[in-house]
């Protein structure tokens, strides 16, 4: 099963390492990880989308709370937190296709962020579903790179 | 939402020391944590805190002859005290050689603080002579770690490390310290307190919870104590024995809970698990029929226990073989105080998370208020029934009669030999069962736990999670210098102590009379048991003798021993036993016993990795 686990960590060096060492130690992969400092500059936000079987993941959860430099723990689930995802992704473009590409920009509220005389740059936000959308239809034209921040999350209470 | 926090940046409260170097303020702050003892082998990048050290009138800096000695001595210091043992060493091969003491007290749940030296800040990185990522390294087997960058940081992290160490599940604590850092002047600021926002040791079962257990017990018929190392490491012995003895509920323990409940008790049930005791292994799950063929389905003739109550143990598969018949169909209380224990290694019916100490003793006081009416009368009769059948034994066996150690050293004396069991049986009786006992790894190591019968928690210092051959006499080293008034004996297998032997001279040099039994069989004996029992007997490298010459004693611990100036005998019959072991324990320094013993003995009950009570094996 898919979690997205939000965890609120000192603002340290080696915190990333321990926190990645847990998922390691244990054979599991990361989807993605998303880690930046929280409005109290002393703490930062990660946020990590993982996937495995809900018995070692509960173990996962348990042992970052043991962790001495993480404050707070979360496991979301379903509709319990909003999320977003940024992503840049420059596709590939001529004459005739520019303006298709940018008027499905247009529809997702995505930014074009760099134009190129082969490619344009889009930067999109958004929660995952849309993301993907916008990814799937950039296909057909050609994607020439992509780059994500990962999902953040918060919760809605 | 998140509270930006002022504290933590501000400056608080402590004391201002003088000017002193980075070394000076980490043997200031060693000193404020009342550290009496470090075991420290000092090289390059830690020179300068030994240094330092010579200028301490509180710390006794003991030099092993092995960092690894070091770690395990400051193991077993802590195991015995409660108090963080203290390790240093160098950085790189230093540091590496001390890995192995830090995943032991990791694995053990002991107090340790291990410090490094480290190469210069600007060499790290560049592959510096003598440059090893220790913080790196040791990751996965730290309850935490620091590597220091600032010289004012020093006085706030060896406060909570130590306080890391010695709270909640205990743990051990590695500091890394950076030569420069260690040279660098400053006026250090003490701090009085330990501010930490990820950390809280202090859990408390609530009411509700307990009043559950003790419903939980007044419902059941057949209710049994699995205890552990929490009890001991929690000190909660004394509340464990007033609730055993105001519910009349049997006790048994896990090998690291040996000595948390009186082992000499009528309710002690000793201790259960792979090697151990039959009767124990019954009371949890039940006594089956013996099988002819291992394919006919298990046979259960008495049911064991209906509530288990679990407290400060770990379902560790050495403890429940087929996890998911450990028990089966009973109820399960656990208590810990670290909540990833609920639930990893056993799905519990009654999860608690809580400091054992204060469960334990609120029980004791609610059952004051409302005693149990129940007195499980038939359950009695039933446990005293199983440890009438099957208590640990050993016979004077055919195959040992037959076997190569009477042919090439008892011959024509065969009545006089010495089984690994007897001598421990001996020690047992003439330390009066009062000694601190440290092990190895292996055979002895199981029958140290089988027949050396413990009545106080502490008494019984083992590598049970990590099983580190070696960890004998360094370990008793450390016991020793925490407590040099009572007799501390090593039992010791050939293998195991020469893993360490060099820890002798530490021994000699040190003036620490920690004792040492070798149960010399010659061989690597655990692993040849499991040879024998799963493959046909072929030996793969379990041989410690001299193969061209098998009836000379390989290698001679006598000469051994007296190259270190370390007094050692070797016993071979049995009429030599007592007398031997008595010289022992009334020798003023260290002392050792070269007990030869034959190689045949395994170690019974047995239950196969990963199979179920069912498949014990406990005819002796």
């Amino acid at each position: 099963m898919r979690h997205t686990i939000s965890v609120l960590v000192e603002n340290k060096f080696g915190v990333l390492t321990r926190v990645a060492g847990l998922f390691s130690g244990r054979g599991y992969n990361i989807d993605t990880l998303n880690v930046a400092p929280t409005a109290d500059p002393t703490a930062s936000r990660m946020t990590i989308v993982t996937r495995g079987d809900d018995a070692t993941l509960d173990q996962i959860v348990k042992q970052l709370n043991k962790l001495v430099d993480v404050i707070k723990v979360q496991d979301f689930r379903e509709g319990e937190f909003v999320d977003r995802e940024l992503v840049l992704v420059k596709v590939a473009v001529d004459s005739k296709t520019r303006a298709e590409v940018m008027q499905i920009a247009d529809i997702f509220r995505a930014k074009i962020v760099d134009v190129q005389p082969k490619s344009l740059s889009i930067e999109v936000t958004g929660e995952e579903s849309k993301v993907e959308k916008l990814l799937n239809l950039m296909k057909s034209f050609g994607v020439m790179d992509l780059t994500r921040t990962g999902k953040v999350a918060l919760p809605r209470k | 939402m998140i509270k930006t926090s002022k504290k933590t940046t501000a400056k608080r409260a402590g004391e201002r020391g003088p000017a002193m170097s980075g070394s000076e303020i980490l043997v200031a702050c060693l000193e404020r944590e009342g550290v009496d003892t470090i075991f420290a082998y000092p090289g390059g990048a830690s020179m300068e805190i030994h240094q330092a050290l010579t200028r301490s009138k509180k710390i006794r800096t003991v030099l092993p002859r092995h960092e690894q000695g070091g770690a395990f001595a400051a193991g077993g210091y802590g195991r015995a005290t409660g108090r963080a043992g203290v390790c240093m060493a160098t950085s790189g091969p230093g540091a590496t050689n001390l890995v192995s003491g830090i995943a032991d007290a990791y694995m053990d749940s002991v107090p340790l603080i291990a410090i490094t030296g480290q190469v210069p800040q600007a060499m790290i990185g560049k592959g510096a002579f003598q440059e090893t990522d220790i913080y790196g390294m040791t990751l996965p087997i730290v309850k935490h770690s620091y590597l220091i960058t600032d010289v004012n940081e020093i006085p706030r992290i060896v406060k909570e490390a130590f306080h890391l160490a010695q709270t909640g599940r205990p743990g051990p604590v590695l500091i890394d310290l950076p030569k420069n850092v260690q040279q660098a002047r400053t006026q250090p600021i003490f701090p009085k307190e330990v501010h930490l926002r990820g950390y809280n040791p202090n859990k408390r079962a609530s009411d509700l919870e307990l009043n559950e257990i003790i419903g939980l017990i007044e419902k059941s018929e057949r209710p049994l104590l699995y205890v552990g190392g929490g009890i001991i490491t929690g000190n909660a012995s004394e509340e464990l024995r007033q609730f055993a003895l105001a519910t009349q509920i049997p006790v048994t323990t896990s090998i690291m809970g040996c000595g948390a409940f009186p082992e000499t008790h009528s309710l002690s049930l000793r201790w259960l698990g792979m090697h151990g005791a039959a009767f124990a292994n019954w009371a949890v799950s039940g006594e089956f029929a013996p099988r002819k063929n291992p394919a006919d389905p298990p046979k259960k003739i008495a049911p064991g226990a209906d509530l288990l109550l679990a407290f400060g143990v770990r379902f560790d598969d050495r403890v429940t073989g087929k996890v998911d018949k450990f028990c089966e169909g009973g109820t399960i209380v656990h208590i810990d105080i670290d909540a990833s224990e609920i639930n990893k290694n056993r799905k519990v019916n009654l999860p608690i998370v809580s400091d054992v100490k204060y469960a334990l003793g609120r029980l004791v006081k609610m059952l004051d208020e409302r005693p149990i009416e129940k007195k499980f009368t038939a359950w009695h009769r039933q446990v005293a029934a199983w440890k009438a059948k099957a208590p640990f034994g050993y016979v004077v066996s055919e195959e040992v009669m037959k076997s190569h150690h009477m042919r090439d050293h008892l011959k024509g004396r065969e009545k006089e030999v010495i089984l690994p069991q007897m001598a421990i049986e001996a020690l047992y009786e003439l330390s009066k069962g009062e000694a601190i006992i440290t092990t190895g790894v292996g055979q002895h190591q199981m029958w140290s736990a089988q027949f050396y019968k413990f009545k106080h928690p502490r008494q019984l210092l083992t590598s049970a999670g990590l099983g580190a051959m070696g960890y004998g006499y360094p370990a008793a080293l450390g016991a020793k210098v925490a407590f040099p008034d009572k007799q501390v004996v090593d039992i010791d297998g050939d293998g195991s102590f020469l893993m360490n032997v060099q820890e002798l001279a530490t021994a000699h040099i040190e003036k620490i009379a920690a004792k040492a039994i070798i149960l010399n069989n010659q061989h690597l004996g655990m692993v040849m048991q499991w040879e024998d029992r799963f493959y046909a007997g072929n030996r793969g490298n379990t041989y410690l003798g001299d193969p061209k010459n098998r009836k000379q004693i390989y290698p001679d611990y006598v000469a051994v021993c007296k190259s270190f100036n370390v007094p050692c005998e070797r016993v071979m019959y049995q009429k030599d036993l007592r007398p031997a072991i008595q010289r022992m324990l009334d020798a003023n320094g260290p002392y050792v016993l070269d007990i030869i013993v034959p190689y045949t003995e395994h170690v019974l009950p047995f239950i196969p990795a990963n199979r179920p009570v069912a498949d014990m094996i406990w005819h002796v």
